[in-house]
């Protein structure tokens, strides 16, 4: 027991160096999570805060410059232009000079002073629907404030039935807070895999996996060895985006970080396990490195990262269940923004734990009865 | 022998060698089974994900109505939050058990109707009370805007009813061009373009490009009679076909599949696409023979060319909403005008005013690239 312990531990040396001693493979190691964290700290959000638009007042009144006022006030939009004809507003929107154009129409003031409802056109460049439906939502609210404060003023009471939002464990809904930790498994994710498919896909191409083969280790302690220096890089990698996460963006911490490990860890395994079995059935680094990267692609996008899973076909919402990111972004959110603990985390711990045992198993045993 | 006829035999040798080049590294492509996968495979898989598996558009969003008020009013609005075709709405008795079914989140939200409803609704200060689970931030919104709606709904029925419930003063009409169905296909089945260009160009060829290098193979292709330009002409050709493989298999798809409307002119969008799978040639190009090792090659190649292409270059994220340094870096990547292109042409049209500028930055940076990488797999030793 004690033995092969010690021969797990020399084989994990060996090849933690053997990752390290490149320079250049270092810097792609600890590098890469970094920047791409700080840059899709800032990019990956769906919240709009520049939105450019133009307006056609043809009413220049006082209610419809009120309205406007509010809408530059909200601090979402920037006006771009003040159009004077009605033919001016395809054109910004088919140049994109302008994400949203408002059209108010001559009698906009006089029919709201004669108690009637007046209508505020809105146009909204739909090549990314997704943002035009957010701009459109931004603009409704201000609406709505303008008439509340409208009727307020005018004696027409308020309005039949207010709406209180409160959002749980997200006041300010900033999707921010979604990305980020989300960034923590996904990038790690992105490396430890590569990694570890290519570790043994480079030492089957070069034959030394063979040597590795007639040594008194057992396929088990290969594995282990294998497995645990790639599993070490995570950690670091997961480390290091936290570390940006925190200090830099200051995302809250609700949780303790004894809970994130362990379930960072589980999910490491399981990246790792899916790794190895990777290159268990490939015959060259390459190979490992294109399937290895088409597992991460379907990873990625299936983990509800960029959409939500709840938006998928059923049978995709099954292969979910065997896509260990999911479960890491629902714990790293979980522990992150509601402070869960590991008790609350079973349902998504055992999955990891099942996934990593299986896939190392089916590894080592791959590896066995496989010697291509 | 005249000065014409030696410049024809020497063009001649030249267009053999490259020919030979290119049928060997077409064998060599369609041999090895992963660059087909990447090649063929993966667009396709990645056009089904994109097509069916992948959506914005939140539908049947799980909430919880807790009605602790019984009078007609507050059932009426709760059987709003019933019909509205975005919520899949299971009654509750009682907010303990609600708050238990959105830890566990069995639900997305919970809209609450207090017992004093109605009693507040004839003094005219009713309120709902709708709570969200925030840690889906886009999702949240969203589903705070459809409640929004169905209470609204609620309001402007109960206005035709004769009820004194004004729906509002200022009544926003709006209108979405160019997709009026509000359909996230329409944007990410074009954007799903650049990934698929991005992949098989940079890469797969940094791949390719750095595993000769890697194994010295490069060197027996230099002391060859083929000049270093036809031995990259030999290696790129193949991977340029692939790529316009790529291309066609998405458009048909977008088209017939998804029946995503072109509304540009098919050559236009052919000729941006071969600029913009040039630049990304050119990315593996360089990277390939600046790294000259696999794993550092296919580690740069994705943080230059896959990740921005899909975080940077406006697919998803609204480009106009990111600080002004990482709108400044978003310049310097070529994803960003391609997307432009791809949205315009798919959904809006031959707008020249869009196409032509971000066409000449294309093929501009397009030209750098494969100069650059020219000038770096020229014949000589690391």
């Amino acid at each position: 027991m004690l033995e092969s312990l010690l021969r797990i531990i020399a084989l994990a040396r060996k090849e933690l160096l053997a990752i390290l001693k490149d320079p250049r493979s270092r810097a792609s190691l600890l590098l890469p999570p970094v920047l791409q964290c700080l840059i899709y700290g800032y990019a990956a959000t769906y919240d709009l805060n520049n939105v450019p638009y133009a307006v056609l007042d043809q009413d220049h009144s006082a209610a419809s410059h009120e309205l406007l006022a509010r809408l530059d006030g909200s601090g979402s939009f920037e006006r771009v232009a003040n159009l004077e004809r009605f033919g001016d507003l395809g054109d910004y929107i088919e140049r994109q000079r302008a994400l949203v154009v408002i059209q108010i129409g001559q009698d906009f003031e006089r029919r709201l002073d004669a108690g009637e409802s007046a209508d505020m056109q809105v146009i909204a460049d739909g090549r990314n629907s997704n943002t035009a439906g957010t701009a459109m939502s931004y603009i409704g609210a201000v609406v709505d404030s303008f008439n509340t404060d409208w009727r307020n003023a005018h004696g027409g009471g308020g309005p039949p039935v207010r709406i209180v939002t409160r959002a749980w464990y997200n006041p300010n809904l900033e999707t921010r807070w979604h990305m980020i930790p989300a960034l923590i498994g996904t990038l790690t994710m992105l490396l430890t895999l590569m990694l570890t498919a290519l570790s043994v896909a480079r030492e089957r191409e070069e034959g030394t996996f063979d040597q590795l083969l007639v040594t008194p280790y057992r396929p088990g302690e290969i594995m282990a060895g294998k497995a645990l220096p790639c599993m070490f890089v995570g950690v670091v990698q997961a480390t290091s985006v936290l570390l940006v996460a925190q200090l830099w963006f200051r995302i809250p911490f609700a949780g303790s970080f004894v809970t994130l490990y362990a379930g960072l860890s589980l999910f490491l395994l399981a990246a790792v396990g899916m790794g190895l079995l990777v290159s268990s059935v490939v015959a060259t680094m390459q190979q490992a490195m294109l399937f290895a990267f088409v597992l991460v692609m379907l990873f990625t996008l299936l983990s509800g990262l960029t959409t939500p899973v709840s938006n998928m076909p059923t049978v995709l919402q099954y292969f979910t269940l065997i896509n260990p990111l999911r479960y890491a972004l629902d714990i790293t959110h979980r522990v992150y923004l509601e402070g869960a603990g590991l008790a609350q985390l079973t349902p998504e711990l055992w999955p990891l734990a099942l996934i990593g045992a299986v896939t190392l198993t089916a590894a080592s045993w791959m590896f066995r009865n496989h010697l291509a | 022998m005249t000065i014409r006829n030696v410049i024809g035999v020497r063009w001649r040798s030249k267009l053999r060698r490259t020919w030979a080049l290119i049928k060997k590294e077409s064998y060599e492509l369609v041999r090895d089974p992963s660059s087909v996968a990447i090649g063929i495979v993966m667009p396709v898989i990645l056009v089904l994900l994109f097509g069916y598996a992948l959506s914005l558009d939140v539908k049947n969003v799980p909430v919880a109505i807790v009605l602790e008020d019984s009078s007609p009013d507050a059932r009426e609005l709760a059987s709003g939050f019933q019909m509205s075709p975005y919520f899949d709405v299971t009654l509750i008795a009682s907010m303990p058990e609600a708050r238990q079914l959105m830890l566990a989140r069995k639900v997305d939200g919970i809209v609450r109707i207090r017992p004093d409803f109605s009693r507040h609704l004839a003094r005219g200060d009713a309120e709902v009370q709708v709570l969200v689970h925030g840690t889906d931030a886009n999702n949240a919104c969203i589903i705070q805007g459809y409640a929004q709606g169905a209470v609204g709904q609620w309001a402007a029925r109960r206005t035709a009813e004769g009820n004194k419930l004004a729906s509002g003063p200022v009544v926003v009409q709006s209108r979405l061009w160019f997709n009026e169905a509000n359909d996230s296909h329409y944007f990410l089945v074009p954007g799903l373009i650049v990934l698929i260009m991005t992949l098989i160009g940079a890469f797969l060829t940094a791949m390719v490009m750095a595993r000769e290098w890697e194994r010295g193979t490069l060197e027996a292709l230099f002391v060859t009679p083929a000049r270093s330009d036809e031995i990259l002409l030999g290696k790129t050709v193949p991977y340029f076909v692939l790529g316009m493989i790529g291309l066609f298999l998405c458009i048909i798809a977008a088209k017939f599949l998804f029946e995503v409307p072109l509304r540009g002119s098919i050559w236009v969008l052919t000729v941006v696409s071969m600029f913009y799978l040039l630049v990304a040639l050119g990315i593996g190009l360089l990277v390939s023979s600046v790294t000259r090792s696999q794993f550092v090659a296919s580690q740069i190649a994705l943080l230059v060319s896959f990740l921005p292409a899909l975080m940077l270059s406006g697919f998803l994220f609204d480009l106009r909403s990111m600080p002004v340094a990482v709108r400044l870096i978003s310049y310097l990547l070529p994803a960003r005008y391609y997307v432009a292109l791809l949205q315009t042409l798919f959904l809006a049209g031959d707008i020249w005013s869009v196409i032509l500028p971000n066409a000449i930055v294309l093929a501009a940076i397009a030209a750098t690239l494969v100069t650059l990488a020219r000038l770096a797999t020229r014949k000589k030793l690391a």
